[in-house]
């Protein structure tokens, strides 16, 4: 397991999330723990109802009820957020940890201008008045790339186009300067032609402010472009955690493997692409051991009974049983 | 928005043209008005003579024509019963109908809209089950019923409010007011209930259910990641946002609670419209049963172009003479 670090903005540590319900409790996130460095771009990977969203809900404290934080902590430059009041948690929202959510068709208030929304959204974090609000909400509009702001600031999300409306959360994230962005999704609901140029805008945008993002996606090819790291999720379990370039070049857990193969490539010609068979079991029915046994084709007695921890092969950590034999030899060449 | 009130209003014309043919044909069918009208042993003659003075010899597209005609400059003809003019009548009662009909609304909307939204918000706090709870019985017991339970509590028992009437009135120009003596407001109280109890249950259901559609909308969680203040969400975005279904309801609840206002005014003898129509029904009073029905589509009309007005004013995206669309990508 990785220790603390004191430089990372953000440390999730043995992160829980469970859904209680009539029939028991589910187990929605199962002790994941992962850092994130200032300024660092980390890739959250993985199918739909693997947890990724719902980690990136419960690091700005808005997990849906029953959803809640059964164990772990989640400590924001040294200082633990997981417990606070949702008042105390409200006023690092939008500050120091900004959110963009999926589709931005639905994300801003129809019946808002932009600019008041974003005028209330600066005014909330920052001692501006009104008129100061509105230059900085225009500097912001600016930046994101949206183009005769002056003119648009009045308008309604209505009167923009999906790719505009991207660009107007991007902006509202940014406000008031926070230190990490959760995106979760952030190009899912747009055509792909935008996707490219929304993650390169957000990409340019928060190394320029020294902003870290929790980039939560089921895309690798968004991944690949953008992120520093990246943290496969599986089951409620992170897989495999590690530099994008090694954990896209060598795969280390099957799963992972699989999911590279399953990627097309141009110029590069195969019959076949690779693809996992069956599907991520459902939260009740998740298998004792490894939670991707019935699916691993390199699967091990051991896989069936004991579930692996995460350990480091090269620059990445790897919760697989395939490594242990390595770990091991290593440590009786001692 | 000039094209569109120019062709709301068109439409309003059309409904009532509609209705006015409806309430011409209330003639043509209900019994024979020269029966209602004449003495016992009257001639041939002297029916014949009251027909052709009240023009029912004409060809009827002349009798509707010269009808509407009337109808629009509000001239209803004469009761049967009072043998005056209808319009004088209604005059006279509206007024009752009127305060007792927005007073009604008022209450209803003061009430139903805190409660509506405190039940949305607190949906599962032991008072919101209580108000929802409490409600059922709004939603359910017939008025007639709300009615005489309120009477016989606080009439009969207590002493409190007189049970029928209302009161002493204050004449200020042509309009009779409740309002400006003490019996004419205590006389209200009773009725005013009786006729809000539905409507304020039926807006607290209706916002209630509106708040939790759009609780759970993305835009009410991408303010609360933005850090907005709970009052800022819950009544800045979300309230506003289940304002234009719920202004729809309201004004058409207006409209009914004029309307229907007759069961009330029947159980609390209250001398507005509705027991002036009821009292027509029962002796086929045809002048006022017609003039009645077009003055209450007119209502309807009214409030339905206000409400249409109102959505404007809430919803940008209704704004269509805005520049929209424009940029990509």
């Amino acid at each position: 397991m990785p220790k603390p670090s004191n430089q990372a903005l953000l440390s999730v540590r043995n992160l829980r999330i469970e859904f209680p319900n009539r029939r028991g409790i589910l187990v929605a996130v199962d002790d994941i723990s992962f850092d994130i460095a200032p300024g660092e771009i980390l890739g959250v990977v993985g199918e739909s109802g693997a947890g990724k969203s719902l980690t990136g809900a419960a690091i700005i404290g808005l997990l849906e009820p029953p959803g809640r934080i059964a164990r772990g902590e989640i400590i924001l430059e040294g200082e633990r957020i997981d417990h606070l009041p949702y008042e105390e948690l409200r006023k690092i929202r939008g500050r120091r940890i900004g959110a963009i959510f999926q589709d931005p068709l639905t994300s801003l208030n129809p019946l808002y201008s932009v600019g008041r929304q974003l005028i209330e959204t600066i005014q909330t974090h920052l001692p501006l008045n009104e008129r100061e609000a509105r230059v900085r909400a225009l500097e912001l509009l600016e930046e994101v790339g949206i183009p005769g702001a002056e003119e648009r600031i009045d308008h309604y999300p209505h009167q923009f186009s999906g790719g505009m409306r991207q660009r107007v959360v991007i902006a509202l994230a940014l406000c008031a300067e926070p230190r990490l962005i959760i995106a979760d999704e952030p190009t899912t609901a747009l055509d792909v032609s935008i996707q490219a140029q929304i993650i390169s805008l957000l990409k340019g945008l928060c190394h320029e402010h020294g902003t870290a993002v929790m980039l939560v996606t089921h895309d690798m090819g968004v991944i690949a472009e953008a992120a520093d790291r990246v943290a496969v999720m599986y089951s409620g379990r992170i897989a495999e955690i590690g530099p994008v370039q090694e954990v896209v070049r060598t795969a280390k857990h099957p799963y992972t493997h699989g999911l590279m193969g399953s990627i097309p490539h141009i110029g590069h010609h195969v019959d076949q692409l690779t693809q996992i068979e069956g599907s991520m079991p459902r939260l009740q029915e998740i298998p004792t051991g490894c939670p991707f046994n019935p699916r691993c084709i390199q699967v091990m007695d051991r896989c069936l009974v004991e579930r692996p921890d995460l350990q480091g092969v090269d620059q990445s950590e790897v919760a697989c049983h395939l490594f242990d034999e390595a770990g091991l030899a290593a440590g009786a060449g001692e | 928005m000039i094209a569109f009130l120019v062709r709301r209003l068109l439409q309003a014309i059309a409904v009532m043209a509609v209705v006015a043919l409806c309430a011409f044909f209330m003639f043509q069918f209900v019994g024979d008005p020269v029966n209602q009208m004449v003495a016992e042993d009257a001639t041939d003659e002297d029916r014949e003579y009251l027909r052709e003075q009240l023009g029912l010899n004409d060809p009827i597209p002349v009798q509707f024509g010269k009808f509407a005609l009337n109808a629009a400059q509000g001239n209803f003809g004469v009761s049967y019963q009072h043998k005056r003019a209808v319009s004088t009548l209604i005059l006279e009662r509206m007024p009752a109908t009127l305060e007792l009909a927005v007073t009604a609304a008022i209450l209803a909307a003061l009430l139903g809209v805190p409660m509506g939204v405190y039940t949305g918000l607190r949906r599962d706090g032991f008072a919101s089950k209580v108000i929802m709870t409490l409600s059922l019985i709004g939603i359910s017991l017939p008025t007639f019923l709300i009615g005489i339970l309120l009477i016989y509590l606080f009439a009969v028992i207590l002493g409190w409010l007189p049970s029928f009437g209302r009161g002493e009135v204050v004449q200020v120009g042509a309009w009779e007011s409740n309002f400006l003596s003490a019996s004419g407001l205590k006389s209200i109280i009773l009725p005013a209930i009786t006729l809000a109890l539905f409507q304020m249950t039926f807006i607290m259901r209706l916002i209630r259910s509106e708040m939790l559609e759009v609780l759970r909308t993305d835009f009410i969680k991408f303010a609360r990641a933005r850090g907005l203040s709970n009052r800022a969400v819950n009544y800045g975005h979300a309230l506003k946002n289940t304002l234009v279904p719920v202004i729809t309801i309201i004004g058409l609840q207006l409209g009914s609670l004029i309307a229907f206002a007759i069961i009330t005014e029947t159980v609390f003898q209250w001398p507005g419209m509705g027991q002036l129509f009821l009292q027509a029904v029962q002796v086929v009073d045809i002048p006022i049963m017609s003039a009645y029905l077009i003055l209450i589509a007119f209502f309807f009309v009214i409030i339905n172009l206000i409400v249409d007005m109102l959505y404007y004013v809430v919803d940008p995206r209704l704004r269509v003479d805005q520049p929209t669309g424009g940029g990509h990508g």
